[in-house]
């Protein structure tokens, strides 16, 4: 009982100390919401209106309609015309333009010939996704040559499923709860005890008849709500800007996230258990959110990473939260279709607070 | 089980990689007495009483506190000590009511009596005017108060205290030691490390630490009766000048100027220690009035501190 009424002090001291740290505060609701308008907003993988340069060297009545059709995708937006393929190449190398097109003398000719192929197609490949575009301008009519992939065509109808109208913050969302969840669980439990340690707080207590384990817990309790807090948050938004959609269970996506903060509060310990001042704790804090943004699944596709890659994102526990995420809010799977990856942030959970527990002592040598 | 002493220490050491921060310690502190450690920074007094509460695990040796050994289960004497940090550790971000209270709540201090208690430490401490101020924003001398009405809010048996007053004004001291004189009495163990002599002076009794090792332990007259050394005072019109004659000078181990006054140690093999200086002043023709002092703690510790080749003049 005085173990539980300990414990409790500690994490009334807590919220008291919070609620007086306007910053930290602000930054409870700041995080998501901030974060929420800029990827929301900012990130289209849907890519428009690039930056072309036509050499239309047949200028026949043809070519020109192919030019008219180009436009008509609204994939390009041709802002030049110009006489040789050797000013696309110059256009392009000065990142004047992102595509060039070159339409061959014998444009005419070559559109009816299957072998050879009627249009080159010039894309500045230093940017992948623009690189990617090139594919959609290959299900046009006519046939092309560009200098990424084969130029096959295919007659494949794809069915975006979960999102049909391709929307890139159906995609974005769920794995920005993640990301966001991954940074302020970590950075403010890190902080929370290293700060502590940085004013001389902790001397103090670890004099007293507190245990490590009351001390940990008790001052990771508000957090966990503080998590709660803002996942309902980033749901709302979600959902009145973005509209979102959540088919599974509200009560699911709950309980993963549980699952989820708990293992970012003991990673958040670990890194309080390493860390000796409050800047330290914030770069290892980053050195953990970066992979969790990259290697996650969250920007680019977890299956086209090199194994090595995969491994490493395994280990995030926001790349499991990411499954469970889309999972639940997009292909209304039930929490018990997913178990593995609760059982990815469980071990997770064990294995950090474990080594937490290990590296904390009530010493200071 | 119930000895006579708060604290004995046996061997107690402690390195860190090369530096030997404490050797070989010996202490006996009985109990309800002001126990003093004297010592510059760096003599290892802060990392004594870190062993001495469980902070800091020793190298080699042990002790016995409360009757609990250390190195040992420090949990059990938690309860039963004390402790206030050199550098102020209270939460800064709240008031003087809130930090009394949570230390209350952590020390599972009786429910139905807290506020009581809180209520009488704030008025013993001077503090019920910042009651509901917020620590971080009280002077100095306001927050040694706090700190110490937290250290003995859940009625230790021993008290440590880390050099309590290097952050507070004379006054501030004067009523810290008052403070300390009352809860003595009432028989509180205190163990107190200080770098200041007028404060060593008011202990019970005293050890002194140079570089990690005691060099001299007992009540402060003890310690003023054997210094091992002639305390002779000299008063001259131009000190400085006077302090040069004597500096180098044979069978002189020490000259310390005080204001216009120069405090000379002189080993007591040297018989006659007045006329010895007089001999050394009128070589270079300075004038001055010379005469036998008692020992200060100062001159103990200037004395006690001496490297023997500084001794063997």
């Amino acid at each position: 009982m005085r173990s539980l009424s300990r414990l409790l002090a500690i994490t009334k001291k807590e919220v008291r100390q919070l609620s007086r740290d306007r910053l930290t505060f602000g930054m409870i609701v700041g995080i998501p919401v901030i974060q929420m308008l800029l990827f929301g907003y900012a990130i289209n993988t849907d890519v428009r209106n690039l930056r072309t340069a036509v050499a239309n060297q047949a200028n026949t009545h043809l070519s020109r309609q192919f030019i008219a059709e180009l436009r008509e995708t609204q994939v390009v937006d041709i802002v030049e015309f110009v006489d040789s393929p050797a000013t696309i190449d110059e256009r392009l190398r000065m990142g004047q333009i992102s595509v060039g097109v070159v339409i061959p003398v014998d444009f005419d000719r070559r559109v009816i010939d299957p072998d050879r192929p009627a249009v080159h197609l010039l894309v500045d490949g230093s940017d992948p996704t623009i690189a990617n575009i090139a594919l959609q301008l290959r299900n046009m009519p006519v046939r092309f040559d560009t200098r990424i992939a084969s130029s096959r065509s295919t007659n494949i109808e794809v069915r975006p499923n979960y999102n049909p109208e391709r929307r890139t913050p159906v995609n974005i969302i769920p794995g920005l709860m993640g990301v966001i969840l991954t940074l302020t669980m970590m950075l403010f439990t890190a902080v929370a005890i290293v700060r502590e340690r940085e004013r001389g707080n902790l001397e103090l207590l670890i004099n007293t008849p507190v245990s490590s384990a009351e001390l940990m817990v008790g001052k990771v309790l508000p957090y966990i709500v503080i998590g709660m807090i803002q996942l309902a948050l980033i749901l709302v938004v979600g959902d009145t800007l973005f509209q979102v959609p959540m088919r599974g269970s509200v009560l699911d996506l709950y309980l993963a996230s549980g699952a989820f903060i708990a293992a970012n509060l003991a990673l958040g310990l670990v890194i309080s258990t390493v860390a000796k001042t409050q800047f330290q704790a914030m770069q290892m804090t980053f050195f953990v959110l970066l992979p969790s943004i990259l290697l996650s699944g969250f920007v680019f596709p977890f299956d086209g990473m090199p194994k090595f890659a995969q491994y490493l994102g395994e280990m995030l526990p926001v790349t499991h939260y990411i499954r469970l995420t889309r999972g639940i809010m997009l292909r209304d799977a039930g929490l018990m279709e997913l178990y593995p990856e609760l059982i990815a942030l469980g071990v997770f959970t064990l294995v950090a607070m474990t080594l937490a527990a290990l590296r904390f002592t009530k010493r200071l040598d | 089980m119930n000895s006579d002493y708060a604290i004995e220490s046996r061997g107690l050491s402690k390195h860190f990689g090369t530096l030997k921060a404490v050797s070989e310690l010996d202490l006996k502190v009985p109990r309800g007495q002001i126990y003093g450690f004297l010592g510059p920074n760096g003599s290892g007094k802060s990392t004594t009483i870190r062993m001495l509460c469980g902070l800091l695990t020793p190298t080699e040796g042990s002790a016995t506190v409360l009757g609990t050994g250390v190195p040992g289960d420090s949990r059990l004497l938690k309860p039963k000590i004390g402790y206030m940090t050199q550098k102020f550790s209270l939460f800064a971000d709240m008031t003087v009511f809130e930090n009394l209270q949570f230390i209350a709540e952590i020390y599972s201090y009786d429910r139905a009596a807290r506020a009581d208690r809180i209520n009488e430490l704030l008025g013993k401490y001077d503090l019920t005017e910042q009651r509901k101020q917020l620590a971080g924003t009280m002077s100095g001398g306001q927050k040694q108060r706090l700190a110490l009405a937290c250290a003995v809010l859940h009625r230790p048996e021993l008290l440590l205290l880390d050099e309590p007053t290097s952050a507070v004004d004379p006054q501030s001291r004067r009523d810290f030691w008052a403070n300390l004189f009352r809860l003595a009495e009432a028989g509180t163990t205190i163990l107190v490390s200080t770098h200041y002599m007028d404060e060593a002076e008011r202990c019970h009794r005293l050890a002194i630490l140079d570089r990690g090792i005691k060099v001299a332990d007992g009540t402060p007259q003890e310690l003023q009766a054997s210094t091992g050394m002639h305390i002779v005072e000299v008063t001259a019109g131009d000190p400085y000048h006077a302090q040069e004659a004597l500096d180098c000078a044979e069978h002189i181990a020490s000259v310390t100027q005080l204001g216009v006054r120069l405090r000379v140690l002189i080993p007591d093999q040297f018989a006659e220690p007045v006329a010895l200086v007089q001999r050394h002043l009128g070589k270079h023709g300075v004038t001055a009035d010379v005469r036998l002092t008692p020992a200060s703690l100062e001159d103990v510790f200037v004395a006690v501190t001496m490297s023997p080749e500084e001794r063997a003049v």
